[in-house]
């Protein structure tokens, strides 16, 4: 090719997909917070009519963080990475950039209208799975369009093997689309027996098999949305930020295998002691077990990259967070496997400690994780150095001791009220009702909505900082190997 | 064939299923370290995919014209 030393990656859908992570983390994020504090002072949910009840914002902040936040931040890192390691530009090929703008349209066109009508009440009431018919359909075009984006762009690459990123984002791609249409398969009722609007729908599934269905994609949404392509960043953003090459790459081509195959099977564990199988919650319980070996393959990995390089974690801010987000990971895949073991779960199940389990998860892995990649990507997609590393310094023991509190106080919570729960007197007579359990876990409440509130400022923080970055950062003559750079 | 038997040929199944997997997880880890160990391919060098990966980079494996007629 004679033109490429004129060629450029091209990073006009990355940059896209950076702000539409930013605008919709602050959102579901905002929105978290609302939900916490109505958690605290339940007077909260009267703010703003039947829109500001804790039971219409609740689908808001989950449907907004994860199909907002976290996915635009998958697609924006996807359009980053997936050009640089299969060493070929967006700009090489005029049908892969339509492509890509189409998708991200398409995508902010489904959130925006997801939000609108979340807000106005129009849901299946599916856990994560809310959105009605109309906007499923949306969902699965533009998820097709990733799809050709991904193989698209392999298709014209010049580096023969794909890197280990690559088979992670292969891996959400294909499981999402999986998932997807088999939990959505529903019924319109309107068009089959002109019951309810034109929108409305029901699951075609009934009783314990909805709940089976749902439940294999409620918890491989964590899988395939949550760890897969955060995986599928580190892999990538860790060494290249370090310079340090992957400890092992044998172990991340075992792990993903591993992971691949273990994962599928461990939904069971939400529905313990439900009405399914016997044996459907005896495999997702051990299934469970055994997914600790997979997920701490990847994140030992991870932390071993760091080997003799350990100097990094206090020079360099980026390397702080990316290593916090792999000790999350490890954190929140041993205490999940541990919530799966029937005995733990019999305490644990549908207390507080299993929203603290999540945002362990989602709040030091994910979050974390999320906004490393974007800093990292920042200078690189702008040339500018990063605006200034003390606001990094400063987000990032905010984010800290926000996510400390907030699972320290949904531990302590949790098993209080399991505890009082089960609690009997003398004769076998339960020794607490409800109430007594909700009384007793209000401190905690107002603990943890407050490490929400500090970590929202963090994020506040972490989005004024990538603001000023791309408005009046110092601008850097040549591409940085490793090491982002940042001002003081 | 009574419930008891089934019982039982479904544990046997089980496990009987369970090595086999774990025959193919090591079997996995023994083609990657032979592969290594023989020169058919080393892995390792991998991992320079992301380090080395400015566009005017050379591939760590490009695919040549020659590749493509070969696949």
């Amino acid at each position: 090719m004679q033109a490429k030393d004129a060629l450029n990656y091209d990073y006009s859908v990355a940059k896209c997909f950076t702000y539409a992570t930013i605008l919709f983390g602050i959102i579901g994020m905002l929105i978290g917070v609302v939900i916490a504090y109505q958690m605290a002072f339940p007077e909260l949910n009267y703010l703003a009519g039947e829109y500001g009840t804790y039971s219409r914002l609740r689908p808001l902040h989950t449907s907004g963080v994860i199909f907002g936040f976290l996915l635009s931040g998958i697609f924006a890192s996807w359009y980053y990475i997936g050009q640089r390691v299969l060493k070929v530009s967006m700009a090489e090929s005029k049908f892969l950039m339509v492509i890509g703008k189409l998708h991200f349209w398409i995508y902010m066109i489904v959130i925006l209208t997801a939000v609108v009508t979340l807000f106005m009440g129009v849901s299946t009431s599916k856990e994560y799975a809310e959105l009605e018919w109309p906007l499923d359909i949306a969902v699965v075009v533009l998820w097709v369009l990733w799809g050709f984006s991904i193989f698209g762009l392999i298709g014209i690459r010049r580096e023969k093997t794909l890197y280990i990123s690559m088979w992670y984002f292969i891996a959400t791609f294909l499981g999402v689309a999986m998932l997807y249409l088999f939990n959505n398969m529903e019924v319109p009722t309107y068009f089959v027996s002109g019951v309810g609007k034109w929108y409305h729908s029901v699951s075609m599934y009934a009783g314990t098999n909805d709940a089976m269905v749902q439940w294999w994609y409620g918890h491989n949404a964590v899988a395939f949305v949550f760890t897969v392509p955060i995986i599928a960043m580190i892999y990538y953003f860790l060494p290249k930020e370090s310079g340090q090459p992957v400890f092992s790459y044998k172990l991340s081509l075992l792990s993903f295998w591993g992971l691949m195959f273990v994962y599928l099977w461990a939904g069971g564990h939400h529905l313990l002691y439900s009405t399914v199988p016997d044996w459907v919650q005896t495999m997702g319980s051990i299934f469970s077990v055994i997914l600790i070996l997979p997920s701490w393959g990847s994140a030992i990995n991870m932390l071993l990259t760091m080997k003799g390089e350990w100097g990094q974690l206090k020079a360099n801010p980026l390397i702080k967070f990316m290593v916090l987000a792999s000790t999350f990971y490890m954190l929140s895949t041993l205490e999940g496997p541990i919530q799966a073991i029937k005995s733990v779960n019999a305490l644990a199940h549908f207390t507080d400690w299993i929203p603290g389990h999540v945002h362990d998860g989602t709040l030091g892995w994910v979050g974390f994780m999320l906004m490393a990649a974007l800093f990292h990507m920042a200078p690189r997609m702008y040339k500018k150095e990063l605006y200034s590393k003390k606001l990094m310094e400063a987000q990032f023991w905010l984010q800290t001791t926000g996510i400390v509190m907030y699972f320290t106080s949904m531990w302590i919570a949790g098993i209080t009220q399991g505890m009082m729960w089960r609690a009997t007197d003398q004769f076998g007579n339960l020794a607490y009702s409800f109430i007594d359990t909700v009384t007793v876990l209000i401190p905690y409440y107002s603990l943890r909505a407050t490490g929400g509130l500090f970590y929202l400022v963090g994020f506040f923080m972490f989005s004024y900082n990538m603001y000023k970055t791309i408005s009046a950062g110092k601008a850097i003559s040549s591409e940085p190997q490793n090491a982002s750079p940042m001002s003081a | 064939m009574n419930m008891e038997t089934i019982r039982e040929l479904q544990a046997y199944g089980y496990i009987l299923f369970t090595i086999f997997l774990a025959v193919i997880l090591y079997s996995y880890l023994y083609h990657l370290y032979r592969d290594e160990k023989t020169g058919t391919r080393n892995y390792e060098k991998y991992s320079d995919i992301a380090l080395h990966d400015n566009i005017d980079d050379a591939p760590v494996e490009a695919i040549s014209p020659l590749n493509k007629e070969k696949d």
